[in-house]
């Protein structure tokens, strides 16, 4: 009788964990921001989040053709995950080319060139959002208002509350007014923004499901966010006729989106939790300095990308420190 | 109050099945496999040859070294081989065959032991009571199969104030601690008793994980009268672990490449404390253990009470044999045990179980690149970088892995378990490990 097991070394169980469902979880933490961007710029939105993500996995595809490696990591996820976070980072009025450029640069420059999923330096979509940003400028920043179709006109450009703001400062160094029903708005996701940036309960939602699933730590989000906020409400405690409230400068933009699903994207933010935290801060301090003194309305993207830029150093100096470690640390 | 725990960790699935059935004695195999290696030191040396009759509980192959122990015939019969035989790391190794006569007989007709103590064994000096230790063959039987008697020695300026007793196991699908300490809590103490008389110890402790509340209720109950505590532990793999169970307990870290008796404690495995009883107050060495004998494949998963030696395959008929076709046979748990080549492997000291895995138990999957995702950081028990030292490790980045305290490794697997790519993570440690140690014996 021969008798032949399988031989290996311990351990000999699996929590049953895989990179796709990783993957699967943050798209579905994704869904109430997608469908809240379709609720409020609707076939627009719809139309540019498909058409992202097929972009995606069109040059995830190719890419992985011409490297001559099997495309069975393209049901991973993660291409999918890239165009779901791409789009969202985009204006509802965003041309079909943009969107589609988009996509490939994301995958190709922002992930492929560096070797693939687990070896870009920084996040791709990102990557992809700059890159449309300094290219196109204009088709960037071409903000459609909410609920414009229900108004029975095809689109109405309006400004982002911090472009308005930034806009204002600039010109008459005054704040424009913010009622309190605004902030309701900006809660909800009813202003002009990037299809994923504009609902703060959405995003929530989802970060709360990335929570539950263990597949975030409160580090990185929690500093990203208090750091923005304490300092934030330092300038505007400090002058409040020229600086705008923390609330508003937490509940719109792109940092809601940003600390909970780029900045804690895996691949390019440290591993320690103290490096976490460091990461987290220096996210929020950038944002603040470019939205507060950069020419741009905006710098969640800007920051996270230079603090993705950082990983390696900040994951040098913060390895955790060992167990029984008698004043050792490892450089 | 908070529940004492360690850094990093979690908890697998426990697949405790045979926690609620009471321990079973095993009929005697047609044939004793006694490897002459079943504890870490110099394996012993054959004392008998082809032919010679054996009583139970005769010493068959003395100690070499200091850190080494004899080894006991388990059963009466005759020596039929002295030869190697493949043994449970996976390959031949020297071993004592014995055919049992049947009579399972200890010498000159004594009953349950070689010779029955007649004084208060706690009125003996620890020397003695030390040397009456290592003579039964007395070593951990938590897994490691340390020798007990050298952690009983510490060396002088070592100054021992606490034991720790090991009755953890945290170890899924594993219950043979948690049926002795149910149904022999007296041998636990009384092993206990003769610990602390040779460690002089004035502060004893019991680690269980709450996953056993009646047997912390029992062994609550046991002590009562004692100066001993017992106290609840988190559950949460490896909570067994030796430095992660002082942490919990005394809240001492053991020093990176320290031993437990540099922060004054030393830890025994519960299952060692009786066979320190039986050695002591019965002369009888250690020539049986209890094993859980389980697995998804078995027919009925028991704890067995097995006599050192007796093949893997007769301990599965003693199950009712194979439901499924076994595809993994595993010596230990699943987390840290080895796997067989084949049963006709012998159980050894060590065997602190066996367990039988079908094909939907065992995952084959096929690795993906490292996402960063930190699990296997956040749940490093030891506090390193594992996906780190690993991808150094596979590049044989070998002075790269060490820098980043490869050696702290306590391979407890819990990155590897973790890992959403299914990494090899703690495997390439293991090996890096050994690269890192034969270096340093060539320099």
């Amino acid at each position: 009788m021969t008798e032949q097991y399988y031989l290996s070394s311990s351990p000999h169980m699996h929590s049953g964990a895989t990179t796709d469902k990783v993957m699967r979880d943050v798209i579905y933490a994704l869904l109430p921001a997608c469908l809240t961007a379709v609720w409020f710029f609707g076939l627009a939105a719809l139309t540019t989040l498909l058409l992202c993500v097929a972009s995606c996995l069109v040059a995830e595809a190719a890419c992985l053709k011409l490297q001559g490696r099997a495309q069975s990591t393209l049901a991973d996820g993660s291409a999918v995950l890239t165009g779901l976070l791409l789009a969202l980072n985009l204006p509802a009025a965003a041309p079909w080319w943009l969107t589609v450029l988009g996509g490939a640069v994301a995958i190709v420059i922002g992930k492929q060139v560096y070797g693939g999923l687990g070896y870009n330096p920084f996040n791709p979509a990102l990557v992809a959002r700059v890159v449309l940003l300094i290219s196109f400028p204009i088709q960037m920043t071409s903000w459609t208002a909410p609920l414009a179709s229900a108004s029975g006109v095809d689109a109405v450009t309006m400004a982002t509350p911090l472009g308005e703001w930034k806009t204002a400062v600039m010109l008459t160094s005054k704040l424009p007014a913010v009622q309190p029903a605004d902030y309701l708005n900006y809660l909800t996701g009813n202003m002009a923004g990037c299809l994923g940036e504009v609902s703060a309960v959405a995003v929530l939602i989802g970060a709360a499901y990335l929570f539950w699933r263990r597949i975030i730590t409160w580090h990185i989000p929690l500093t990203f966010v208090v750091t923005v906020a304490v300092l934030t409400g330092i300038f505007w405690l400090v002058d409040p006729t020229r600086y705008p409230d923390p609330l508003l400068h937490v509940l719109t933009g792109g940092l809601l989106l940003g600390a909970f699903f780029m900045a804690t994207d895996m691949v390019t933010s440290p591993v320690s939790s103290t490096g976490m935290i460091i990461f987290g801060f220096g996210c929020g301090l950038i944002t603040v300095l470019i939205r507060l003194f950069g020419g741009y309305p905006e710098g969640v993207s800007f920051a996270i990308l230079l603090m993705n830029a950082a990983t390696p150093l900040i994951d040098r100096y913060t390895p955790p420190r060992k167990f029984g470690a008698v004043g050792e640390v490892v450089r | 109050m908070k529940i004492k725990r360690f850094p990093g960790g979690l908890h697998p699935p426990e697949h405790k099945s045979t926690a609620a059935r009471a321990i079973e004695p095993c009929s005697l195999p047609d044939e004793l496999v006694i490897p002459l290696a079943q504890h870490i030191g110099a394996p012993a040396e054959p004392c008998v040859v082809i032919g010679d009759t054996v009583a139970k509980g005769q010493v068959i192959a003395q100690p070499r070294g200091f850190v080494s122990v004899p080894i006991h015939a388990s059963s009466s019969g005759v020596v039929t081989a002295v030869e190697p035989r493949l043994h449970p790391m996976g390959r031949p190794l020297p071993a004592i065959v014995i055919k049992p006569d049947g009579r399972d007989a200890w010498p000159d007709g004594l009953e349950g032991g070689m010779n029955p103590l007649l004084v208060d064994p706690l009125t003996l000096p620890p020397s003695r009571l030390r040397d009456m230790v290592r003579n039964a063959g007395v070593v951990g039987l938590g897994g490691a199969t340390f020798p007990t008697h050298v952690k009983l020695s510490p060396p002088g300026g070592k100054k021992i104030n606490t034991l720790i007793l090991n009755g953890v196991e945290c170890e899924p699908y594993l219950t043979a601690d948690h049926r002795l300490m149910l149904e022999e809590p007296e041998r636990i103490l009384a092993g206990i008793d003769i610990l602390r008389r040779i460690l002089g110890v004035e502060r004893v402790c019991i680690g269980i994980e709450e996953n056993k509340p009646d047997a912390i209720a029992v062994m609550r109950d046991a002590c009562a009268q004692r100066d001993i505590e017992v106290i609840a532990l988190k559950v949460m793999y490896p909570q067994g672990a030796e430095k992660q169970l002082i942490f919990a307990v005394t809240g001492r870290q053991t020093p990176s490449g320290g031993l437990p008796m540099d922060v004054g404690v030393v830890v025994q495995n519960v299952g060692t404390a009786a066979a320190v009883a039986d050695a002591i107050i019965h002369g009888r060495p250690l020539v049986e253990r209890i094993a859980t004998i389980t697995g998804p494949a078995l027919v009925e998963p028991k704890n067995l009470r097995i006599r050192i030696g007796t093949s893997l395959r007769h301990l599965v008929a003693e199950c009712g044999g194979l439901r499924e076709e076994v595809v993994k046979v595993i010596m230990g748990g699943p987390m840290m045990g080895h796997t067989q080549l084949s049963l006709d492997v012998p159980a050894i000291r060590g065997t602190s179980g066996l367990l039988l895995l079908d094909k939907n138990a065992v995952a084959t999957r096929s690795e993906g690149p490292c996402i960063r995702c930190a699990r296997c950081v956040s749940v490093c028990p030891a506090r390193l970088l594992p996906t780190t030292i690993s991808a150094y490790a596979r590049r044989d980045m070998i002075a790269e892995a060490e820098r980043f305290n490869a050696l702290d490794c306590i391979e407890c697997g819990c990155c590897a378990y973790t890992c959403p790519a299914r990494i090899p993570l703690v495997q390439s440690i293991r090996q890096v490990k050994g690269a890192i140690l034969a270096k340093r014996r060539l320099s």
